[in-house]
């Protein structure tokens, strides 16, 4: 990656781990990060441990695979078993847990299953096989859904007629806003995400700091610029003057990609939707609009799914919203291991519970 | 899942681009890119590029390090 070595030179990182440490605050911070992909390099660069004691790092939800709740792994499932049915899918859902079963498992006894790398795979397999209903499975945040709505214009466009989205795309301020809500939380600031923000802009996120008082930084993903945003949020903090500042400058601007943020508009509109561990949340997802519900597979194909159930002994819903840390949970690194993954915050490659066995050993 | 790299933009023809990175290269779709640009850094994801990466901003990034780094010594 071009500048890589700036961006996680060890002198600038330790600079603002003792800038940071000089910092005299009166009282504990804590700060979260949302983004999976951020959990996963403070784990690799042992940020957490170098942070100075006044200041708690927490993880929040990050990523999209673990936040899909078991109802939509279900429903999944149920399709994939249908005749004549072939589910895309990005490969990360495939060993995520629903009530009984995963995709991976129902694959092994049969069912169709294709790993993608682009929606506009899924589209491809739609086209080559007309007699096949094609459904792939819609999962990610605002950095995704943009391209997932692209492929339906595309299909639109082409008069492909088998392709299907079952759509589980989610946004982030909404969130936010109920983490920041949940008093035994007790977030003081934001790192927020940098892809997400690629897209949406810094704008989506500035209530939380003019509403709640929140800082809020969207970091970029080296260790350097992870740093130097901890030092803007706790600044913000000490200052008591929170507010939304971009330290990802390279990568996002305040209005985001006005062209993604068109295509995912076009194609998608705000509802109410659920996630694993938080629960139902108001306008927190995007679900097809009727303009393109033709491609809609919870519309389409009907299909009956299996009773739900819940984990014994996974605390995933906990995990997500910063409540507990993994290590808290008695199935870590026993029963639960990154080959033998109990919960989806272990299988995902950027769950919490997955960087925390891979990266930070000193829990006890 | 959201990760994404930057690539550099070598080749394209309408909303097909071909990007490079360490040796690596790559065909994704640039519908989303305003205005792309043979030499342009383009942020990857899931075969699409979803944003520019301003080179100009990332230098004043990385002199900032410096900057604190100067001012420290
Ligand atoms: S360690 Fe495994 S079982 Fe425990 S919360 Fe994490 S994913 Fe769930």
């Amino acid at each position: 990656m071009k500048y890589k070595d700036e961006f996680r030179n060890k002198h600038e990182i330790r600079k603002y781990v003792d800038r940071i440490g000089e910092k005299a605050a009166d009282r504990s911070i804590s700060l979260m990060e949302v983004c999976g992909t951020h959990t996963m390099a403070i784990s690799h660069y042992g940020i957490r441990n170098m942070m100075p004691e006044y200041l708690r790092l927490i993880s929040g939800p990050g990523c999209p695979v673990c936040v899909t709740p078991n109802s939509y792994i279900d429903h999944a499932i149920a399709l994939a078993k249908l005749d004549d049915v072939i589910i895309t899918t990005f490969g990360d859902m495939m060993r995520v847990p629903g009530s009984t079963s995963s995709l991976e498992h129902v694959r092994s006894n049969g069912a169709d299953i294709k790993i993608v790398y682009s929606a506009m795979n899924a589209v491809e397999i739609a086209e080559a096989n007309p007699l096949k209903t094609v459904v792939f499975l819609g999962v990610g945040f605002e950095t995704t859904a943009p391209t997932i709505a692209a492929s339906i214009k595309v299909a639109d466009e082409c008069k492909i007629k088998n392709y299907y989205v079952l759509s589980a795309h989610k946004v982030m301020p909404p969130a936010m806003e109920s983490l920041v809500l949940n008093k035994k939380i007790g977030i003081d600031g934001f790192i927020c995400p940098g892809h997400v923000s690629t897209v949406i802009g810094s704008l989506p996120y500035s209530f939380l700091a003019e509403k709640y008082n929140k800082a809020c930084v969207i970091s970029g993903f080296e260790p350097v610029d992870i740093c130097a945003s901890i030092l803007m949020l706790v600044e913000q903090v000490t200052d008591g003057n929170p507010r939304i500042e971009i330290q990802y400058k390279r990568a996002v601007k305040p209005e985001g990609n006005p062209a993604a943020l068109k295509m995912m508009y076009d194609v998608f509109e705000p509802c109410d939707s659920e996630w694993r561990g938080i629960g139902l949340i108001k306008e927190s997802g995007l679900k097809i609009k009727n303009e393109y519900k033709g491609f809609d597979a919870y519309d389409a194909i009907e299909v009956e799914t299996e009773p739900l159930k819940e984990l014994n002994g996974c605390i995933c819903g906990d995990v997500l919203q910063g409540l507990k840390f993994p290590y808290e949970c008695g199935l870590f690194k026993t029963v639960c291991t990154p080959e033998n993954p109990v919960g989806a915050c272990m299988v995902s490659s950027e769950g919490t519970c997955a960087a925390y066995y891979r990266y930070e050993n000193n829990w006890t | 899942m959201c990760l994404a790299v930057p690539m550099k933009l070598i080749q394209f023809e309408g909303v097909n681009g071909v990007v490079e990175s360490d040796g690596v290269i790559m065909d994704v779709n640039i519908m989303l890119i305003e205005e792309p640009k043979i030499g342009d850094y383009l942020i990857i994801h899931a075969g699409f590029a979803i944003q520019k990466l301003d080179e100009k901003e990332a230098l004043e990034t990385i002199n900032l390090f410096k900057e604190l780094r100067d001012e420290s010594e």
